[in-house]
């Protein structure tokens, strides 16, 4: 007789939230009128994240003591709550995003659905406590997301992107699994926590298995060597799921990863510390390096979210207490940058028809004023310029790497910024110091088309970079309560 | 503790650049309404002279405001006498350029006054500053509309400018970041008044490449020719005036202040490297072809001249390279101001095509003939009161600079004369056509106050070198700018007195 646990359903809240509306959203599919599923659509699928956000942060409030519940299968504690507040917040603005979309109306239920039910995925896989979650967690939100990058199969490159990802994630799901089978087998435990205290440390197998553990979650966070698939992926995607991705993604797989290595793992702490060290800094170099050399601008932000990943991972490096705020923190204004720019580039694309390459930004910014300035304060957000949370952000991950000791990473990480500057500063330069003149756009007459919802998406994440700036003490505070559940 | 004064200075031209920005003004008004927030802000700085009580040597018009606790970093800021000096410079430099800007007519007015008083606000908060990640952010700060000031507005040659000084300062400024935050940590709070010295020489380095980058010193100077030539030259005149002065008082607050060990190590490199710049600056802004290639490389010089006068670290040197930041920035400003002038008349700053310009314009004339003689330090102008204070302090720590310094004082001569007579004198420039009018209202409005200015200075340099640091000589710097918790004076005790 199997044993029943008990169910907390209040901790299962963000995810029922956004399950439901997926339900709903399917349901809307075949029974809402054609006429009005576009609108009836989107709102589900909002006020679905809406709940999940709101329901997040109540159970950030109501969690002060982490513990794992379902027959510790998630953890509650308010690590896995603030990552949902974050992820649902992504998604919420992914909405307003994807909403002025030219998508067919035939599938456009299905999509709003898949971005819930990659949104619940998400926000189950942040508060995995054993192997066997951690996995549903990672194949529930990723196959959401494989169909999600190919839903648009009239755009160039959407089904490309959609295989990439698929066949590419494929291996990073697999070397996962089996990383989770050899550390099962090294410590006969599935729960993190059990896992640290198995005691089997410096069993070759664990070993091996944490080696597997940590390049399946690498490829999920896109970082070097793991990240092949991003550049295609981010091009060929439709725009606001590109935007999704880069935002919700990376706050799931970096969270996640700085959960499975300091619970399960703190007796191999001095070997993954320079795994994790090696890999933020491959992935500063190449995503960095790599970004000069762009033209398209979703690709050129797609190595800069590479570079990016490599950054974040330095507070995971540095293994902590610090690090987790640094983390926390930096992915508060991280999102919002993320979100933002690929929003202004959707706008782009919209107006224009064309993929958005620097040369098609010509004058941008003067003629779409707002567009144009809230791209250039998300471009030196990127590259942690002050009056943006990524200022901060960056000093934090800064003071965390000198609190480990590891001032070299620091010098890495300002090395990687410094080569940044050139290509954010590009995209700032076509849009304000180029003359839409040069671009000898046929004139189709009127003007571009009005999109109130990308417009309210883009000044959030204007108002959460910057805001972010200004507010560090409460946001620090959240990120503080959040590193607490964390055995650091 | 809780003055607003200060912050009212940086947050007046920052809330002016808001408005100009969000509400729809035409060009006149925009304009207007810029110049009349740069003119408010000169009136708060006068009120701040008034109320700034120079017998102490004290912080003043001090406030504090916790940002985040952990790391201990807080809104702090206020002033010094040396830095209220140079608040002056900025906000005086500010309006003239802005009033000079609203008089010439700028595309995109609204983009470019609000970027104008948006520079001018950060700034004021890179000198009033008490905290060092407050430093940094508006150190970083001033980089963003300069960068767009000069590329969307700048010459022909605008984008590659840009690029360059962007890349340049980027570089120096995170590697100030990355010292910063070591040795914030290292002391366990980012206030600069509690922060004690520290030894460590690679911090000092991370620091004075940054400052050398932005002032810029000579062998970082890569940047300074094509964005002083770029820039329109109203930005140019803001960035030699007033830019290039955030990095000597970064120096001066900071690098030699907290470091007194490795400024001690590093003072002889230092010192040569700032010799060469002001004898290879002089050099070139003698061979420069074109004006502002006369004067953007003698900018180079006089920076060098001030880092010398810093790093003589005495009495002597410090108070006269307070007064020379002063000087230079008004001078380099007006000869800014004055360049733009002149190419719009001649559509040229060649000066192989420019050449008597006087002949019919006696106001022109005398403007640029006494703002350059004020560049050349003649005697009884506040330049050669700064200079020779410098080299006096140099002199105190070993005579083969001062000579040097000296020597280069007739480069500046010979540079700045030769900029007159080609301007001025020789014959007529193919450039130059006789409808080309003299100086109007307008500009005269501009350049004959900072021209005042610096008469008036020259008749009274001590209203600036004599109370920069508080009241009483002998103590000066330990009381002014050393304010460890115990009282002690590091420099006292890293610099021998007995040179």
């Amino acid at each position: 007789m199997i044993h029943k646990p008990h169910i907390d359903w209040f901790a299962l809240g963000p995810e029922d939230a956004l399950i439901v509306a997926a339900f709903l959203l399917l349901l809307m599919a075949v029974l809402v009128p054609r006429r009005i599923r576009k609108p009836a659509s989107a709102l589900v699928c909002a006020t679905g994240y809406l709940t999940a956000f709101v329901l997040s942060v109540l159970l950030a409030d109501k969690s002060p003591h982490g513990k794992p519940i379902i027959a510790d299968a998630i953890f509650r504690d308010r690590w896995a709550a603030v990552a949902g507040v974050l992820i649902a917040g992504c998604g919420l603005v992914a909405v307003l995003i994807s909403y002025g979309e030219r998508w067919r109306e035939r599938f456009v239920s299905e999509y709003y659905a898949l971005l819930a039910s990659a949104g619940a995925g998400m926000i189950f896989f942040v508060a995995a406590s054993n192997l066997m979650t951690l996995f549903l967690g990672l194949e529930w939100f990723s196959i959401s997301l494989y169909i999600l990058c190919a839903i648009d199969y009239d755009l160039v490159g959407s089904l490309e992107a959609g295989l990439k990802y698929l066949i590419v994630g494929a291996v990073g799901s697999a070397t996962l699994l089996f990383g989770s089978a050899l550390v099962y087998g090294a410590s006969g435990q599935l729960d993190f926590d059990k896992i640290a205290t198995a005691g089997h440390t410096h069993d070759p197998l664990l070993v091996v298995g944490l080696a597997m553990l940590i390049v399946g979650l690498a490829f999920k966070s896109s970082a070097a060597p793991f990240h092949m698939w991003t550049p295609d992926v981010y091009q060929g995607a439709p725009t606001p799921v590109t935007a999704f991705m880069s935002s919700a993604t990376k706050v799931a797989a970096l969270m996640v990863t700085y959960r499975v290595l300091i619970t399960a793992f703190p007796g191999e702490e001095h070997l993954w510390t320079w795994a994790i060290a090696g890999i933020a800094i491959a992935s500063l170099a190449v995503g960095n390096i790599a970004a000069l050399t762009q033209r398209n601008v979703k690709r050129l932000l797609a190595y800069s979210s590479v570079s990016h990943a490599g950054f974040m991972l330095i507070p995971i490096a540095a293994a902590n207490a610090l690090g987790g705020r640094a983390l926390v923190y930096y992915l508060i204004p991280y999102c919002a940058l993320s979100l933002g720019a690929f929003a202004v580039v959707a706008a782009r694309e919209r107006e224009l028809g064309t993929p958005v390459t620097l040369d098609n930004l010509a004058g941008f910014a003067w003629e779409r004023p707002f567009y144009g300035i809230a791209m250039a304060t998300f471009m030196f957000g990127f590259l942690g310029f002050p009056l943006t949370g990524g200022f901060v952000g960056k000093f934090y991950v800064f003071a965390a790497a000198y609190e480990h000791g590891w001032w070299w990473l620091i010098v890495v990480g300002v090395a990687g910024t410094i080569v940044s500057a050139a290509y954010y500063l590009a995209v700032v330069r076509a849009m304000f110091m180029r003359e839409s003149a040069e671009l000898q756009l046929m004139p189709a007459g009127g003007s571009p088309p009005r999109d109130m919802l990308l417009g309210t998406g883009v000044a959030v994440c204007l108002a959460v970079s910057v805001g972010s700036f200004f507010a560090v003490q409460p946001l620090i505070d959240v990120a503080h309560a959040a590193a607490r559940s964390l055995p650091f | 503790m809780n003055d607003w004064l200060t912050t009212i200075l940086i947050l007046l031209p920052i809330a002016g650049a808001l408005l100009v920005w969000l509400a729809p003004l035409d060009r006149f008004w925009a304009g207007s309404i810029a110049t009349l927030v740069s003119l408010v802000e000169v009136g708060f700085w006068i009120l701040s002279v008034d109320r700034f009580q120079f017998g102490r040597s004290t912080l003043q018009f001090e406030q504090q405001q916790t940002w985040f606790r952990d790391l201990g970093v807080s809104y702090h800021v206020g002033q010094f006498a040396f830095s209220l000096w140079l608040v002056g410079l900025t906000t005086i430099v500010g309006a003239a350029t802005i009033a000079y800007a609203w008089w010439v007519g700028r595309e995109r007015a609204r983009a470019y006054f609000g970027l104008m008083l948006f520079l001018t606000g950060a700034v004021v908060g890179v000198f009033t500053a008490q905290d060092l990640l407050v430093f940094y952010a508006f150190f970083e700060a001033m980089l963003i509309p300069l960068y767009v000031l000069i590329g969307v507005w700048g010459g022909p040659g605008r984008l590659g400018a840009t690029l360059k000084f962007v890349v340049y300062t980027v570089a120096g400024s995170l590697l100030m970041l990355a010292a910063i935050v070591v040795y914030g940590l290292q002391q366990g709070t980012f206030d600069l008044t509690k922060m004690g010295p520290s030894s460590n020489e690679w911090l000092f380095l991370g620091f004075a490449v940054a400052f050398a980058v932005k002032a810029p010193l000579f062998p970082f100077h890569g940047w300074l020719p094509d964005a002083y030539r770029e820039a329109p030259p109203e930005v140019a005149a803001v960035l030699s005036g007033v830019v290039s002065k955030a990095a000597a008082y970064g120096f001066l607050r900071i690098a030699v202040t907290k470091f007194p060990g490795p400024t001690h190590d590093t003072r002889v490199p230092i010192l040569i490297l700032a010799t060469i710049g002001l004898v290879y600056g002089a050099l070139l802004a003698f061979r420069a072809p074109d004006v502002r290639g006369v004067i953007a490389y003698s900018s180079l010089s006089q920076m060098g001249l001030i880092t010398l006068g810093i790093f003589a670290v005495n009495d002597l040197g410090l108070s006269g390279a307070v007064l020379q930041m002063v000087n230079h920035g008004l001078i380099s400003a007006t000869l800014f101001l004055l360049a733009g002038m002149i190419e719009r008349r001649a559509a040229t700053g060649e000066l192989a095509l420019l050449g008597g310009m006087a002949r019919g314009r006696p106001l022109l004339a005398t403007i640029l003939l006494t703002a350059g003689v004020m560049a050349l330090a003649v005697p009884l102008s506040t330049a050669f009161a700064g200079e020779f204070l410098i080299l006096a302090g140099l002199f105190q720590h070993f005579w083969v600079y001062a000579v040097i310094g000296a020597g280069a004082i007739v480069l500046a001569a010979m540079y700045t004369l030769r900029l007159i007579s080609a301007v001025l004198h020789e014959r007529v420039g193919p450039a130059v056509s006789d409808a080309a009018l003299d100086l109007r209202v307008g500009e005269l409005a501009v350049v004959v106050p900072l021209v005042a200015l610096l008469v008036g200075l020259s008749a009274w340099p001590n209203a600036v070198s004599g109370h920069s640091f508080g009241s009483m000589p002998s103590s000066r710097i330990s009381n002014a700018i050393v304010e460890t918790p115990g009282g002690t004076n590091e420099l006292a005790a890293a610099v021998p007195k007995s040179r």
